[in-house]
C-alpha cells in the first residue's frame, strides 16, 4: 500500500493515523480519501446549481435581446457586459465581500451559496450570447411565419423559435457546461472547500502535492467528461430529422 | 451610500501599490499572447501536417491543457518548474511561462479554424507556381488564416486578460493583487474589490468595442 505513498490517501487529517476503511474511523476521525471525495460532491454541486442559474438567466437574457422592444434589448445587452467583462475571481470576491457588506441581510448566506450564484450569473452572459446567436441564425422567415399566424410574440418564441435554436445551440451549451466545471476551480479563492482547496491544503499538509494534484485533476477530467458524455446523449436525442447533423 | 468611502484612494496609493500589478498584468498578457499564438500556431500545423507522428503529441498537448482547470494549471507549474529546472522560481515567472503554453492549446484551435478557412484552392495555386510546402504555409496560407481569425484572436487575448487575474493563486503581483493589497492596508477590501471590478470593465469593455467594430472593417472589405 505505501507505493508512491498512495497511503496517505487512507491516513487520517489530524494526526495521519492509518484508517482501515479508508473513509473514517470509529471515532469518527476522517481520512484525505474521505475529505478529497467530500470536494469533488462540492464541486460538482457547485457546478450544477450555477449551471441552472446560468441557464435561467442567460437564456431569458438572450432572449431579451432578440425581441423587438427596444428596453429589453438594452437590459439585455447591459447585463451580458457586466457580467463578461469582469474576472470570475473579481466577481466571486464582490459576490463574497462586497453584497454582504453593502446588504447586512445577506450576511448569513453561506459562501457556497454565493459562490454558485456569482459563477452562475458570470456564465449567464456566455450562455445569454449563444441563445442570442442562435435565435438569430434561424431565417428571419420563421419569425415573420408565426406572427403571421396569429401567434403572440411570446407564442411565437414559445413554439416557432426556441425549439430550433435551443437544437442549434447544444454543442456550444456543451462546452459552456464542461467550462462550468473548470470554472468551478476558482471558488476555492472564496474559502469553498471544493477540489482545488482540498489540493492546495491536502498537498500542503502531506508534502505530497503531486499525488494529491493528480487525484483532483483526475477528477475534474472525469466531471467534464461525464457532463460531455450527457450531453451528446442528448443533442442525439432531440435531433431533428433533415436537419443540422440529423439523418 | 451603503457607508462606502472611497477618500483613501487617491494617485499616491494607485502608483505604488496598483500600477505595479497593473503593468505586471498587461506584460503577462502581451507575452502569454505573442508566445501562445507563435507556439498555438506550431501546434496547429501539426494537427494538420497529415502526419500521425506529428498529429498524435499536437492532440494530446491541445486536448490534455484544455481539459484541466487554468487555476490547477497554474498550481501545477508552479510546483514542476522548479523540480525540473533545479532551482526555485518566482510566482511571476512561473505565471509568464504557465499562461505561454496554457493560452498555447486555446490559440491553436482558433488558428487551426483559420488555416482552415482558407480555400484549398489557394494551396494548389501555391504548390502550381513551384512553391514549396513551407512558402506556401508562410506566404499563402497563414497571412490569410491570421486576417481571417483576427477577430476571434482578439477576443482570446481579452479574456486572457481576465484570465491572468487568476495567478492569485500562486500569489504573483497582478492587478488584483494590487488592488487587494491597497483595501488591507487601508482595510478597505469592500471599496477596493468594487474599484477593481470597475477597472477590469473598463478595459475590457473598451477592447471589445474596439474588437467589434474592427470585425466590421474587416467584414467590409472582404
Amino acid at each position: 500500500m505505501a507505493l508512491f505513498g498512495l497511503d496517505t490517501f487512507c491516513r487520517d487529517t489530524i494526526d495521519k493515523e492509518w484508517i482501515p476503511n479508508c473513509l473514517k474511523s470509529a471515532s469518527g476521525d476522517t481520512s484525505y480519501l474521505h475529505w478529497l471525495l467530500t470536494g469533488w460532491g462540492t464541486a460538482v454541486a457547485l457546478a450544477m446549481l450555477a449551471l441552472v442559474v446560468a441557464m435561467a438567466f442567460g437564456v431569458l437574457m438572450g432572449i431579451l435581446r432578440t425581441t423587438p422592444n427596444k428596453l429589453f434589448v438594452l437590459i439585455g445587452d447591459v447585463w451580458t457586459e457586466v457580467f463578461r467583462n469582469v474576472p470570475l475571481i473579481v466577481q466571486l470576491f464582490i459576490w463574497y465581500f462586497v453584497v454582504p457588506s453593502v446588504f447586512p441581510v445577506l450576511k448569513q448566506v453561506p459562501g457556497f451559496v454565493l459562490a454558485f450564484i456569482g459563477l452562475g450569473l458570470f456564465t449567464s452572459s456566455r450562455i445569454s450570447e449563444q441563445v442570442k446567436a442562435g435565435i438569430q441564425s434561424l431565417p428571419k422567415g420563421q419569425r415573420y411565419a408565426g406572427l403571421a399566424m396569429g401567434l403572440t410574440l411570446p407564442q411565437t418564441y414559445r413554439y416557432v423559435l426556441l425549439p430550433m435554436a435551443f437544437r442549434i445551440i447544444i454543442p456550444p451549451l456543451t462546452s459552456e457546461s464542461m467550462n462550468i466545471v473548470k470554472n468551478s476551480s476558482v471558488a476555492f479563492a472564496v474559502s469553498v472547500s471544493e477540489l482545488t482547496m482540498f489540493a492546495r491544503q491536502a498537498g500542503e499538509e502531506t508534502s505530497q502535492p503531486v499525488l494529491m494534484f493528480l487525484a483532483v485533476t483526475i477528477l475534474y477530467f472525469v466531471s467534464a467528461f461525464a457532463i460531455n458524455r450527457v450531453m451528446k446523449w442528448v443533442e442525439v436525442r432531440v435531433r431533428v430529422p433533415g436537419m443540422i447533423g440529423g439523418k | 451610500m451603503f457607508g462606502l468611502d472611497f477618500s483613501f484612494l487617491n494617485w499616491d496609493v494607485i502608483r505604488s501599490y496598483v500600477a505595479n500589478g497593473f503593468y505586471f498584468s498587461i506584460q503577462l498578457t502581451l507575452f502569454a499572447m505573442v508566445g501562445g499564438v507563435a507556439l498555438g500556431t506550431v501546434l496547429a500545423l501539426m494537427r494538420l501536417s497529415g502526419k500521425k507522428w506529428l498529429e498524435v503529441p499536437a492532440a494530446i498537448y491541445v486536448d490534455t491543457l484544455r481539459s484541466i482547470p487554468l487555476v490547477m494549471v497554474i498550481m501545477w507549474f508552479f510546483l514542476i518548474i522548479p523540480f525540473l529546472i533545479g532551482r526555485p522560481i518566482g510566482a511571476e515567472v512561473s505565471a509568464l511561462v504557465t499562461f505561454t503554453l496554457f493560452e498555447a492549446a486555446y490559440y491553436s484551435e482558433i488558428m487551426r479554424a483559420g488555416i482552415q478557412s482558407v480555400p484549398k484552392g489557394q494551396v494548389y495555386a501555391g504548390y502550381a507556381v513551384g512553391m514549396t510546402y513551407a512558402q506556401t504555409t508562410k506566404l499563402i496560407v497563414l497571412p490569410q488564416a491570421f486576417r481571417n481569425m483576427l477577430p476571434v484572436l482578439l477576443t482570446q487575448t481579452i479574456i486572457l486578460f481576465q484570465d491572468t487575474s487568476l495567478v492569485y493563486a500562486i500569489g504573483a503581483y497582478d492587478l488584483l493583487k494590487g488592488f487587494e493589497t491597497v483595501g488591507r492596508n487601508f482595510n478597505r477590501p469592500v471599496e477596493t474589490y468594487l474599484v477593481a471590478a470597475l477597472v477590469y470593465f473598463a478595459i475590457c469593455f473598451s477592447l471589445s468595442y474596439a474588437v467589434r467594430k474592427l470585425q466590421q472593417k474587416i467584414a467590409i472589405i472582404r
